[in-house]
């Protein structure tokens, strides 16, 4: 017994000796990971098409990225991704080489240089309250060689130098009340006009010398309804705004500082009568208002007089005007009819011109158009051409021309909410798997081509070949399932209400669904998705049905919103069924049952206490009620610091006709005091985890058992004047302290503080450890611990007479309300950089060591193999120990380039990191998601079960080719030495 | 690897002492404002001598308390962060194929904004705010050239190693063994029921 121990041990310390780190070779990249690079939804755009040079849009993203793209094949030039609080207002070109962004609600303004991206220059511009934030560049304002950009935020308006970014002046306008509204700046004039509205019933009109910023004149005039605030611009001297009761137009001149005012009810412009609203599209000499469903376009005569020119239904989207040849200004509307949009550009002076009319074939899951942007270019026959730039209810980007999509970005990816893996379908027999392999001898000239690039013996030219041939081989991008489990779908849940299917293979896009609403009516047209859970996963019974995906989605922002689910079938991207629950969805819950079909029980709370057992058939319930009294859950309330433990009660008979409905009983109730304590993070297991060894053997002999419990929830609390940004307090005044919980009994199992520190807290919690990351106020760098957690009833069983005779309590009822007897061991260590989330890495049966997949602030995933954090680490571990695989102790966790399993990538914006087990147990896929995405295949231990793809099968041949022939000469030579022998 | 790490801060030091000579006179470190101070430094990146880095500072990135607020560097390796309140705060770089020591600054309110900074990860407190990587970091393996010593090293080397062991040397011990005491040797195994060498190898026990 002892002897096959210290065999096994020495085993595995053979394998985890060179396991050390993740490690790869700069040839392997792209074998078996991929890195999608996105921008997210566009809010601005701006063209930047020069006659000569490359053609190239700028845009800005709801994501937070700056990115300059190609307009030929919508490839990324550059991009940045700026910080998560650091939201873009505007972007715009000056001086024809700078892109200017203004961000942070008006407070920093920025220049990159356009061709490559970097950074020129910065200003942070005073503000003093929330406001609106303008952006705008003048084309034709200039002194002394320099040309200023003027922005308005926060109550100033600044003038900044475009070269140096210096500001030139800046304007108070922060008094009492005053919003500004719009900054106009006349063509050919060196006055600048501010309109603002003091206490929303009061126009006042600024005229500012654009040279020193100072006040030329000032006007203001008193309007008895009132404005609404919205206001549309209409030309260099005129805006149009609605009043209070949104019914009518007011037309504000303000022409040489003189106001007038000038009303116009819409019931006199069209019959229908309703709310308005001022579309925001920038138009001259005309607004669109959109009235009842349909949207208005109003032309403003010279003498402010209002008429109504054109109508459309309301499903348009409108671009800015842009000014084409001959002093004339077009725009382009786009708007939906069957499975085609419609692009239509007009002119704006005459609405019966139409410059160009287009209709072009539209996939049905993009949904509707959002946001158009038109640029002109001049044909080869000196007509105008125009380009447009459309962005989708899905978030995707479209570039159209011509009457075709010259190309297309899935941005919809860059805002991923929730992801789950799906199986790929079986191969059918007439597939082939063979047929990937060529003959024999390509085979064999593709060995010897690897085996020269092993023994770096290979030419240039062959190292290309290899590559291509690593690229395609072994059909990893096929669409069936593989004997490894490496081809796999990862699906994802867009912010968007879309969902992808990923292939592992190659990252490609398989299917791609669009939520629809299960009900027409107005109030949810386009539900916003919450979750995704493994709804139908057939394993043993129900083969020929189709694995399918729950979809968890609300209709409108509010928690209360009455839900919607929809099932997805996962091989076809189809979908099953869609239906509105008519309740809210506070909390999904899948139970660890199925029915004869292998659906998943699934319960969801509502916010009026009640769950409800989806799917809605009787076999469910009656499955349901069998474990009726086994479910339990709970409840976490992070304002009131509270987390509640609930069981059922009975079926809601009583107020509903619903038989599926639930109430619920309060357990127990754990209140942490709300003056020290503030809940931050709460984490369980993952409920599909799978713990291969119940016990740990040390190397004196020792066992421990490790407390594998499902119940187990970690909450981390902190000071509530901790609750903010790192180093906003000082080391006294806060403490963090993390908590244990059973969420059956409510029972604390531990409890550990940590003085001085602070959040935020990111943790993982597996088998019988939790491993989390924080702040330390004191050292002033970022620490990670590890709590671990054994059972000390079980450890009796540690006399092996005990177990022969039976006379253990393995296999003894564990209930949990028993009163665990357990102990935890713990670590701490320094760490060396902010971490964005933490992941560890599952395989099929649990047995491969782990890996800790910690996303750092620099976009980057490390590898840190568990054994860095293990409590039992000393100074200096005895030898018994080191053979064990115990690391000495060191005060920080090493960061070891070579196990960045993002390599040279970096997922930008990195949110989530979502581990999946692999059917061969060395192996697990690793999907991370952010702005970018990313995916890798990682083996914690080494692929030890499964030849690697660098195997020399040719140096395997060669070998027993030389072997055989050996033998076979050996074998003559001795025969001839025999028979000399004989003779003599 | 250890000992890289290990000279890695003193090289820095020493490139850092350089850098001091050069810009200690022109760094503006902080100026006071209404609201919240500024901190201004500057990273300094030393021509790459690893190929495949490509350095942009374009691409690097500073971010101040973990995220609280991201700038990016000017041509000129500058940075700033802009209302900053006093207190202590922590920067830290990003930039591929670099490792950066996290940053401890303390602006201090008592002296209009005045700015300390340490190193958190090596303790040593900078004079002047010029963040330099402590290391390089080679993300890929290098792969070894092809050596005999390798090669004979591999499963299959030793494979042939040993057969070629088997093959030509095992006759060649049989010949060194004086014949008497072979034959003793077999009787005794004969006797003990163990197969013995010689009766596996019925040539070499055959031709004596």
């Amino acid at each position: 017994m002892a002897m096959e121990i210290r065999v096994s041990l020495l085993l595995l310390i053979f394998l985890s000796s060179a396991v050390i780190s993740f490690s790869l070779y700069e040839d392997q990249v792209g074998l078996m990971d991929w890195h999608q690079r996105y921008i997210g939804k566009v809010k601005h755009a701006v063209f930047h098409t020069q006659k000569t040079g490359r053609k190239r849009v700028i845009v800005s993203t709801e994501e937070n990225v700056v990115a300059s793209l190609d307009l030929r094949h919508g490839e990324i030039f550059w991009r940045h991704v700026l910080g998560t609080n650091d939201a873009i207002d505007g972007v715009d070109i000056a001086l024809g080489k700078y892109v200017i962004t203004l961000s942070s609600q008006g407070s920093v303004l920025r220049a990159w240089n356009l061709p490559d991206g970097q950074m020129v220059w910065e200003t942070s511009l005073h503000t003093a309250q929330s406001s609106k934030s303008l952006l705008s560049v003048p084309i034709n304002l200039k002194f002394d060689k320099d040309y200023p950009v003027l922005v308005f935020s926060g109550g100033y308006l600044h003038a900044v130098s475009a070269i140096d970014g210096e500001v030139l002046w800046k304007k108070d306008f922060t008094a009492e009340g005053f919003e500004v509204q719009r900054v106009l700046q006349p063509p050919e004039s060196s006055i600048i006009y501010v309109l603002g509205f003091l206490h929303s019933s009061e126009a006042v009109v600024y005229q500012i010398d654009s040279k020193t910023g100072e006040v030329v004149a000032q006007k203001s005039m008193v309007f008895p309804g009132g404005f609404s605030g919205e206001i549309s611009s209409v030309s260099s001297d005129k805006v149009v705004v609605l009043d209070s009761t949104r019914s009518i137009l007011v037309t504000i001149g303000f022409l040489d500082g003189v106001i007038s005012f000038q009303k116009t009810r819409i019931s006199d412009l069209v019959e229908e009568s309703g709310n308005a609203e001022i579309l925001s599209p920038l138009l001259s000499d005309m607004l669109a208002v959109k009235v009842n469903r349909r949207t208005i376009f109003v032309r403003i005569g010279g003498e402010g007089k209002l008429e109504v020119v054109d109508s459309l239904s309301d499903e348009t989207a409108m671009s800015d005007s842009l000014p084409v040849a001959d002093n004339q200004v077009a725009f382009a509307s786009v708007h939906h009819e069957g499975s085609k949009i419609h692009l239509i550009v007009k002119l704006v002076d005459d609405l019966d011109t139409v410059l160009l009319r287009e209709s072009i074939q539209m996939d049905q899951h993009r949904g509707r158009v959002h946001k158009v942007f038109i640029n002109n270019y001049i044909k080869t026959d000196r007509s105008n051409g125009f380009r447009a730039l459309i962005v989708m209810e899905d978030h995707s980007l479209l570039l159209l021309q011509q009457g075709a999509i010259v190309w297309s970005r899935e941005e919809g990816l860059a805002s991923v909410i929730d992801v789950t893996t799906a199986e790929l379908p079986v191969a059918k027999d007439g597939v082939s798997v063979a047929k990937v392999e060529h003959t024999l001898v390509d085979w064999l000239k593709g060995h010897m081509l690897k085996l020269k690039g092993s023994l770096l013996l290979a030419s240039p030219e062959d190292v290309a070949a290899i590559q291509e041939m690593r690229m395609k081989s072994s059909g990893r991008s096929k669409l069936t399932r593989d004997h490894n489990g490496f081809r796999k779908l990862f699906i994802a849940l867009t912010r968007a209400g879309k969902l992808f299917a990923l292939h592992t293979g190659d990252g490609r896009i398989v299917w791609s669904m669009l939520l629809k609403s299960p009900s027409k009516s107005e109030a949810c047209q386009r539900p916003s998705g919450i979750s995704l859970y493994q709804w139908q996963v057939p394993h043993h019974h129900a083969m020929d049905e189709n694995p399918s995906v729950l979809v968890v989605g609300r209709c409108g922002s509010d928690s209360s919103a009455p839900g919607v689910l929809s099932l997805v079938d996962v091989y076809t991207g189809k979908e099953i069924s869609s239906s509105g629950i008519g309740h809210s969805v506070v909390q999904v819950m899948p139970l660890p049952f199925t029915d004869s079909t292998e659906q998943r029980l699934h319960l969801i709370a509502d916010t009026e206490g009640h769950v409800h057992l989806y799917p809605k058939t009787s076999e469910a319930l009656s499955i349901f009620q069998r474990e009726f009294q086994n479910v339990y859950w709970y409840t976490v309330e992070g304002d009131g610091g509270i987390i509640r433990g609930h069981a059922m009660k009975s079926s809601c008979a009583g107020e509903t006709a619903d038989e599926y409905c639930f109430t619920t009983r309060e357990l127990w109730t754990v209140v942490f005091p709300s003056e020290s304590e503030k809940i931050i993070s709460t984490l369980t297991r993952k409920p599909n985890e799978v713990v291969h060894t119940q016990a740990k053997v040390s190397t004196d002999q020792d066992v421990l058992y490790k407390y594998v419990s499902r119940n187990l929830l970690f909450v981390a609390t902190v000071s509530p004047k901790g609750a903010g940004e790192i180093s906003s307090v000082t080391p006294e005044e806060s403490t963090l302290v993390v908590y244990l919980i059973d969420t059956i009994t409510g029972r604390i199992l531990h409890r550990l503080s940590h003085q001085g520190c602070q959040g935020p807290v990111h943790a993982v919690f597996s088998e019988n450890w939790v491993v989390y990351h924080y702040f330390n106020l004191r050292a002033h760098k970022y620490e990670v611990t590890v709590v671990e957690i054994y059972d000390q009833s079980r450890a009796e069983n540690k006399n092996v007479w005990k177990l022969v005779l039976g006379k253990h309590n393995l296999t003894a009822p564990i209930s949990s309300y028993s009163r665990p007897e357990m102990f935890t061991k713990s670590q701490s260590y320094f760490f060396a950089q902010s971490v964005k989330t933490i992941a560890v890495t599952s395989t099929a049966k649990g047995i491969t060591s782990k890996q800790l997949l910690i996303g750092t602030i620099g976009d980057q995933i490390l590898a840190l193999d568990k054994r860095f954090v293990d409590p039992r680490r000393t100074l200096n571990p005895s030898q018994a120990e080191k053979e064990e695989g115990i690391i000495p102790l060191t005060d920080s966790l090493p960061i070891i380039p070579q196990s960045y399993i993002t390599h040279s990538l970096k997922v930008e914006g990195l949110r989530g990191i979502v581990t999946a087990p692999a059917k061969l147990e060395s192996t697990t896929h690793v999907f991370a998601y952010g702005v970018d995405l990313f995916y890798t295949r990682l083996a914690p231990s080494k692929t030890y079960d499964s030849l690697t793809d660098d195997f020399s099968y040719a140096l395997l041949l060669i070998t027993i080719v030389a072997l055989v022939a050996a033998i076979y000469i050996t074998w003559v030579l001795s025969e001839k030495k025999e028979l000399s022998e004989k003779w003599r | 690897m250890a000992p890289i790490i290990r000279s890695s801060p003193a090289l820095a030091f020493l490139v850092l002492q350089i850098s001091f000579i050069f810009f200690a006179s022109t760094l503006p470190l902080s100026s006071g404002s209404e609201d919240g101070y500024t901190i201004t430094g500057r990273v300094k990146i030393p021509p790459s001598n690893v190929i495949g880095h490509t350095a942009k500072s374009s691409n690097v990135k500073v971010i101040l308390n973990g995220g609280q607020s991201v700038t990016f560097l000017r041509p000129d390796g500058y940075f700033t962060f802009h209302k900053v309140p006093a207190g202590t705060h922590l920067i830290e770089v990003s930039a591929m194929g670099y490792f950066f020591s996290p940053v401890r600054v303390d602006v201090s309110a008592r002296h209009h904004g005045k700015v300390h900074a340490t190193l958190t990860e090596t303790r040593r407190s900078l004079t002047e705010l010029v963040l330099e990587p402590l290391r390089e970091e080679q993300y890929y393996e290098i792969r070894e050239p092809f050596s005999m010593l390798s090669m004979v090293k591999s499963p299959m080397g030793l494979m042939v190693g040993f057969m070629v062991v088997v093959v030509f040397l095992m006759p060649k011990l049989m010949e060194n063994i004086d014949p008497e005491e072979m034959k003793q040797a077999q009787e005794e195994m004969r006797r003990q029921g163990v197969p013995s060498l010689s009766s596996l190898l019925p040539s070499a026990g055959a031709s004596r």
